[in-house]
Parts: C-alpha cells; sequence; structure tokens
C-alpha cells in the first residue's frame, strides 16, 4: 500500500528570521512548483515548514540550491466528508491500532469533502494505511497532488 | 610599619626600591633559571647591564606558552624544598600552567592581599564572606590569607550553593563579600526571590570582586543592589593571583608595583607605549623566589596612569581591563575557550562544527549564546527532534564550561555569509564599550 500511497512531503528548516518565508516560496514560484498542502510548525527560534506540491523532486532540488535544510518524508493522505466526525473517525481508527499521530493537517476543498495529511512513524506508515483503509476511509492517491 | 606604606612612598624612593630589586631579580633569574639564561645570553644582556628602569625595556618578553613549555617545574628559580604552595590553571587550552610559592613568596602574596581589603579598611570585627573558588584556583586562598591577617572573621564559603551561601551571610553577618561580580548579582536576584532584602536583612558595608571584567553597569548594580562599597581586584595566578592591584575609595585601581611592575605594550611590536595609551599590560615580578617572572605578557588590555590619586596613593593607576589579546573569553567570570565549544559539539554525530559564539549583555550580566548550523545529516524533519538536539548541547555546554550558554538552532551557510570563515566568536560587549558606554 506504501508504493500506491505514500505522498512525499518536504519539511524545510526554517529560522524565524524576517523575509525568510517569502524568500522560500518565491523560490518555489520561479521554479514552477505549486503547493498543494502546506503546514508550518513553529518552536520560538525555528520553524518547520510541511509542503506537499506538485512536483517533489524539483521543489526540493531548487530548495536544496537556494540553501535551504530539506527533508522528505513520506505521508499519507485520506479523504473524509466535511461534516462532523469526519476526522474523527480517521483518529479512532488510528488510535484504536496504537498508531502515534505525529502531526496531521487538513483542506477543506469547497466541495463536500475535505483532504488530511497524516505523518506517523515511518515504521507505522504501511500500517496505518491497512488500518483506515479498512476502516472504510478513502486514502487519496499521489497522483491527486502531483497532476495539477 | 604599617602593611600598605608602601603605596604612599615618594616616588624617587619608590623608584629606586624598584631599580634594587630588578637588578636582584634579574640576577636571580640568570643564574638560576637556565630558561632566562639562554633568552639573556639570546639578546645579549647580562644582569650588570641594567643600570636603570629604563634597561628593563632591553629585556625579553616572556608568554604564557613559556610556562607550558616547562611544565610544571621547569621555571623554578628555587629547589622544590623551597616551595609551600603550588597552584595551576585548569589546563584546558592545553598544558596546565603551575605557579609555585616560597614561604617569602606566600608573605608578599599575604602583604598585597591585605593591601588590597585595606582599600575598604578591613579589620577586626569584620566578617568577611569569601565565595571565591577554594583550590587550585588562587582566589580563594588569596582573599582568605589576607583577610585572616588582617585580623577579619573569614568564612570560607568557596563558590555553588548559592541559598546555603545567603544563609551564612545572614546569621554569621557578613560585612564583607568576596567574589566576582556577576555572583553577587546572582546572590541578590536569589535573595529577593526567597523574599529576603539585599541591604535590610544583610549587613555587607563592602565588596571586593574580580576575576572577570566588569562594566560600570555591573559595578553599579552590584553596589546599589546590595548597598555596598564596590572595591575590584586584579591579578594572575602567573604574576601572583589577586593582589596584583586593587581600587581604592575614589575607584582607582593601584597597582603594587614595589611587587610588580608594570609596563603596557603595542600588542603587535611589543614596543613600550608612553603613559596614558592603551596597550597590553606586562609585568615583571620584583620580589618573588619560587616563579620570578620577566616582562610577563598579560594578554590583557589597559592603560597606565601616572598622576596622583585623590585617596593620596603614589603607586600608579592602570585604566579598567577593555579586552584580551587572545581568544579567550571571560563569560560571567568564567574562562570560555572557543575550542571547549568546539569539542561538544563535535561529540554530537553528523553535527557540523559550523558554530558562533556570542557574548552579549543582558542588563549588566553576559549572555552567552552558541549559534549552531542545522544541516540535512541531523535534520529529520520533526520539530520535537531539534529541540531535543538544542537541549542535549545546552546541557553538554553546561557540563563542558561550568557555565549557561543558550543554542540558538540556524540555517545553513547563515554563518559564513555573515561573518568570514574563521570568525568564531563574535563579543558585543566590546562593540558595546566601542559605542561609547
Amino acid at each position: 500500500m506504501r508504493s500506491q500511497y505514500a505522498i512525499k512531503q518536504l519539511s524545510v528548516f526554517l529560522e524565524n528570521r524576517k523575509g525568510r518565508l517569502k524568500e522560500l516560496t518565491e523560490i518555489l514560484y520561479q521554479a514552477g512548483v505549486n503547493i498543494r498542502a502546506l503546514a508550518l510548525a513553529e518552536s520560538a527560534e525555528f520553524g518547520i515548514l510541511r509542503l506537499v506540491v506538485d512536483n517533489p523532486e524539483k521543489a526540493r532540488s531548487v530548495l536544496s540550491k537556494a540553501g535551504f535544510t530539506v527533508k522528505e518524508q513520506e505521508v499519507f493522505a485520506v479523504e473524509v466528508e466535511d461534516r462532523p466526525g469526519g476526522f474523527y473517525q480517521v483518529v479512532k481508527l488510528l488510535a484504536e491500532a496504537d498508531i502515534n499521530i505525529d502531526y496531521t493537517y487538513a483542506f477543506v476543498g469547497g466541495g463536500e469533502k475535505a483532504i488530511l495529511i497524516f505523518k506517523v512513524p515511518d515504521e507505522d506508515l504501511e500500517r496505518a494505511m491497512e488500518v483506515v483503509a479498512r476502516g472504510g476511509i478513502r486514502l487519496v492517491e499521489p497522483i491527486f497532488f502531483y497532476s495539477s | 610599619m604599617k602593611p600598605n606604606a608602601a603605596d604612599y612612598y615618594a616616588r624617587e624612593d619608590l623608584e629606586a626600591l624598584q631599580l634594587r630589586r630588578l637588578k636582584e631579580t634579574v640576577a636571580r633569574v640568570y643564574h638560576l633559571v637556565t630558561f632566562y639564561r639562554h633568552k639573556f645570553e639570546e639578546a645579549g644582556i647580562k644582569p650588570e647591564d641594567i643600570r636603570s628602569l629604563e634597561d628593563l625595556r632591553r629585556l625579553p618578553f616572556t608568554v604564557k606558552q613559556d610556562l607550558r613549555d616547562h611544565y610544571p617545574f621547569g621555571l623554578l628559580a628555587v629547589p622544590l624544598e623551597q616551595v609551600v604552595r603550588i597552584h595551576s590553571s585548569s589546563g584546558t587550552t592545553g598544558k596546565p600552567t603551575v605557579v609555585a610559592y616560597t614561604e617569602h613568596d606566600m608573605r608578599v602574596w599575604t602583604e598585597v592581599m591585605m593591601r588590597t581589603l585595606l582599600m575598604g579598611r578591613v579589620g577586626p570585627g569584620d566578617v568577611v564572606h569569601n565565595a571565591y573558588g577554594y583550590g587550585l584556583f588562587t582566589g580563594g586562598l588569596g582573599f582568605h590569607y589576607g583577610a585572616e591577617a588582617l585580623g577579619a572573621a573569614v568564612v570560607p564559603s568557596s563558590v555553588g550553593f548559592t541559598k546555603r551561601q545567603l544563609m551564612l551571610m545572614r546569621d554569621f553577618r557578613a560585612t564583607v563579600l568576596c567574589c566576582t561580580p556577576s555572583y553577587a548579582l546572582h546572590l541578590a536576584e536569589v535573595a529577593q526571590e526567597e523574599g529576603l532584602d539585599p541591604q535590610k536583612d544583610f549587613r555587607l558595608r563592602a565588596g571586593f570582586f574580580g576575576a572577570e571584567p566588569a562594566s560600570p553597569g555591573l559595578r553599579q548594580a552590584v553596589s546599589e543592589v546590595w548597598g555596598l562599597k564596590y572595591f575590584e581586584c586584579y591579578g594572575l595566578s602567573e604574576i601572583i593571583g589577586p593582589g596584583v592591584a586593587a581600587s581604592c575609595e575614589y575607584g582607582e585601581l593601584h597597582i603594587f608595583e614595589d611587587h610588580f611592575l608594570p609596563e603596557i605594550i603595542h600588542p603587535e611590536t611589543g614596543e613600550v607605549l608612553p603613559e596614558g595609551e592603551e596597550g597590553e599590560l606586562v609585568f615583571t615580578t620584583l620580589t618573588k623566589q619560587a616563579l620570578p617572572l620577566i616582562r610577563y605578557r598579560t594578554r590583557d588590555i589597559s592603560r597606565l596612569y601616572r598622576e596622583p590619586c585623590r585617596c593620596g596613593r603614589t603607586i600608579l593607576r592602570m585604566g579598567r581591563v577593555v579586552g584580551r589579546t587572545d581568544d579567550m573569553l571571560i563569560v560571567s567570570g568564567v574562562n570560555v575557550f572557543p575550542s571547549q565549544v568546539e569539542h561538544v559539539l563535535t561529540k554530537v554525530e553528523g553535527l557540523t562544527p559550523n558554530y558562533v559564539i556570542v557574548v552579549d549583555k543582558k542588563g549588566v550580566l553576559d549572555v552567552l549564546e552558541v549559534w549552531v548550523e542545522v544541516d540535512e545529516r541531523i535534520f529529520t524533519g520533526d520539530l520535537g527532534s531539534l529541540e531535543n538536539l538544542k537541549h542535549k548541547l545546552e546541557e553538554e555546554l553546561a557540563n563542558h564550561l561550568f557555565l549557561r550558554a543558550r543554542v540558538k538552532l540556524v540555517e545553513p551557510k547563515t554563518l559564513e555569509r555573515s561573518m568570514g570563515k574563521a570568525k568564531r566568536v563574535i563579543d558585543r560587549r566590546e562593540l558595546e564599550e566601542k559605542l561609547g558606554r
């Protein structure tokens, strides 16, 4: 399942410095990379920007070249109904399977569906996908993000 | 005779005494220390060539490395049987430097420490709380012997256990405090946290502070918070320990130049600079037996003033030490070498030793920051592991430096870009001084 559904997410180390986020997004814009999903985690001094983009290889290469510290990780995405309990049912399945969620972020795309992205420990990724799929949740294929 | 009578000698009497002692010292080291005999021969100088104090500048310099090269006893001018005390540096940057004292040297040391403490009229009835480190560090025992010789009661509390120190200071009704200025401030802060009033609950009237450079702001803060008279003391173990110079009631640092002959030189050319100019402080010991030093380069940057002081002392004055010629940093009284920081960083697997040490002043306290570059080898992509790395480094640095340092994780290549490759230290305290504080 991993080979079919794992989505490449880029994590970028960002110092809390004025203009740094602007520089990063400008580089992606000029490389023609489209950001499909993003989340910014931050501590007092630095932040980590998580990105799912339409062309991860290209994004990684232009960012590294510009001096950013980039790490590629695999996450998975699911599609749920945009109504009360949508998020809950996925979290419940993972919790019952004793799988820890490192972090998660969500998108509500205007329609009746919401996209949730989950990062779990790498060794649990395959099992997490199976658990949610068995629970009747639809996994989103990478192609959804990559072909924009 | 009063122990501080020499502070008031007429200039010509003092200089006659200095010259006699200089001649004796030069003859001693020439005949008793191979290292000096060779150096004098290289320079083509014989002891009898020293006829005036001006001739001092014909003698070669001694540097810290000479002490290291002759570790442990190679520079001693007396047999070991005559040595009664041995102190040593920690040896963090190489071989430790060893300093030794004969019984006579101990008397000299005690005398100059008495003269230091007499600046604040310390004597019988005073309770001297001595929070300088006891042990190989010369501070603790130096003050201890001086205060005891003056008939004061000494509390040899040494460093650490701040709350217990405060209890002792309060219960024993300490009147005099001896420690580094930043520790004096820390003591006051902890006292206040404990709900105590440093002025009402304590009886300190004078403090003798040294072992680190203190800005006017720090000195003022210490004297205001405790309500005490601030006395500064200057010294270095190679010369004797504390007791090389001390400040009088007007805050002017006086050098005990009947024992330690000072010069100011240009740090690069070695040329002697005229009075009042800033340069490296150099001392020649005039009375030491075990380890006499000829023109020892302190690496401290200061000035000398000859004009008489309002306090009536005739001995030379020196300016506040404004910096050091080498890369050693003194942060809150603790010596920090970039190599120590590097050592800690390189212990963490995968970490590039790409770092910058930033020293700053926060209010009156020194703040040490170590900026470390995060690169793809240590960046796992999650916040927690970076926070862990930061805390681990902070803990390791505290263990190695005996000082709290804040670690700041920065992006790769940001350090080279902004300050060039070799620059490992940014001392913003110096900057502040230069900006006219």
